[in-house]
């Protein structure tokens, strides 16, 4: 397996092959995350695209001091996705929207593409308690800081760390990574 | 530092996350520079995350191809994609430029032509002003003498021949001359002149002042003619080409006597 360091490094001069490795990795994920935060698919579709293409064009932005390639990336969908959700556009479709949660997309899907893990995952959502629902809603998708994460679940923020860690080495177990 | 607990404070699920603040990024990033084996748990919470944030997409994924188009790069291939529509621009170009050029050459010529006509009209206006001033001085000549107090003003009044002409003799006997005003008088018909008498009245006995030749040429028709006689009386008569020894008496047009 190619190094990622070397990948990112490559997107960074501009390889487009490099970026469509990089793109393949994540592309389901983060548009996932637009998708539970404005919740119509054409829209996704347009916000993930519009997503990679600014990665693309703000390459040279990208340091890896200040984080994960990928949480970068997903910093700039969440971003985009929140912006939309304040604009004219996205009051206006509102009345559509019908779930609030990802475990609820989850849920609901009905869709059973070649992710082997897609149906373990309904399967795990399902049964996950309801804290660990919320706080991965709020950390993962919306992208909340552990202060905000804190103050809105009413918790202390040391109480936030380790719930997630629990959490998220439930799912890990479950996936077996 | 002990490794399992950093691992166990649940930090690097939120580095993943993005939940940490820009210092704290960098404290992880530190760390796991330092402790190569944080770097897999890190990879692994990233895994995990990864795929179930990809269970809750909507459609089927959406291909690179979609966005490869709009990706800016600067290879060779791109260029010559875009190659007809630099041509076609370019194509533009040299319609525009000649567009550009005919109109400037057009517009050349146009100025050169306008040129020409400010010129000729500039000449014309030069020679009428040239002209106006002659004439105003002309005129003021005029006024002047006719302002003079020594100058003596002899009526001309029409005669029977033509009863609505008329002229006026303005006597300089200073300078022993007359002006001679003949607006008065008609156009004299062809291979006829006017013909200015000095008279004296007891007996009577005409003196020739001369023909005025160039009436129908003078515009202003005012006329100085030399006279040294002690006139009592001016009249005009209407005589064949070149005058008359004696003045035909039949075709006196104006008289006037002076008052003494």
């Amino acid at each position: 397996m190619i190094n990622q360091d070397q990948l990112i490094l490559q997107f960074q001069q501009k390889d487009v092959k490099a970026y469509e490795k990089l793109y393949n990795m994540y592309c389901d994920s983060i548009s996932g995350v637009v998708n539970n935060i404005v919740k119509n698919d054409d829209v996704t579709q347009e916000i993930t695209q519009d997503v990679f293409i600014k990665a693309w064009n703000n390459a040279e932005s990208y340091s890896a001091k200040k984080g994960r390639f990928f949480t970068w990336i997903l910093n700039i969908a969440r971003n985009a996705a929140i912006d939309y959700t304040r604009s004219k556009k996205f009051k206006q479709s509102k009345q559509n929207l019908n779930s609030d949660f990802f475990v609820d997309i989850l849920e609901t899907s009905s869709s059973l593409d070649s992710t082997t893990n897609t149906i373990g995952l309904k399967k795990f959502v399902t049964n996950l308690g309801e804290k660990c629902k919320s706080v991965i809603e709020l950390i993962y998708f919306k992208g909340f800081t552990q202060k905000e994460a804190s103050e809105e679940l009413n918790m202390p923020i040391g109480t936030i760390k380790t719930r997630n860690r629990t959490c998220i080495g439930e799912l890990r177990s479950m996936l077996g990574v | 530092m002990n490794i399992k607990d950093y691992i166990a404070s649940g930090i690097l699920e939120l580095y993943v996350a993005g939940s940490l603040s820009e210092k704290e990024n960098e404290e992880v990033y530190n760390t796991i520079q330092e402790n190569p084996e944080l770097l897999a748990e890190v990879e692994s919470i990233e895994k995990a995350i990864v795929q179930l944030t990809a269970a809750t997409k909507k459609d089927a994924s959406y291909s690179f191809s979609s966005i490869k188009n709009q990706l800016k790069v600067n290879e060779p291939k791109v260029i010559s994609i875009t190659k007809p529509k630099t041509n076609w621009s370019q194509y533009i170009g040299w319609v525009a430029a000649i567009i550009l050029g005919s109109t400037l050459i057009l517009s050349v010529l146009q100025n050169n032509k306008l040129k020409e006509q400010i010129a000729t009209e500039k000449q014309q206006l030069e020679s009428k002003i040239d002209s106006a001033s002659t004439n105003l001085a002309a005129a003021e000549k005029l006024i002047e003498i006719f302002r003079d107090k020594d100058i003596i003003t002899i009526p001309l009044a029409g005669q029977k021949v033509s009863p609505t002409s008329y002229a006026k003799v303005y006597w300089d006997k200073k300078t022993n001359s007359i002006y001679l005003d003949a607006k008065g008088l008609p156009e004299p018909p062809k291979g006829k002149v006017y013909q200015v008498w000095s008279l004296k009245l007891s007996p009577l006995t005409p003196t020739s002042l001369g023909t005025l030749d160039t009436f129908t040429a003078d515009t202003n028709k005012i006329f100085t003619i030399e006279n040294a006689n002690q006139s009592e009386a001016f009249g005009i008569t209407l005589e064949p080409a070149g005058g008359s020894a004696s003045p035909t008496l039949e075709q006196l047009y104006t008289l006037g006597a002076v008052s003494s």
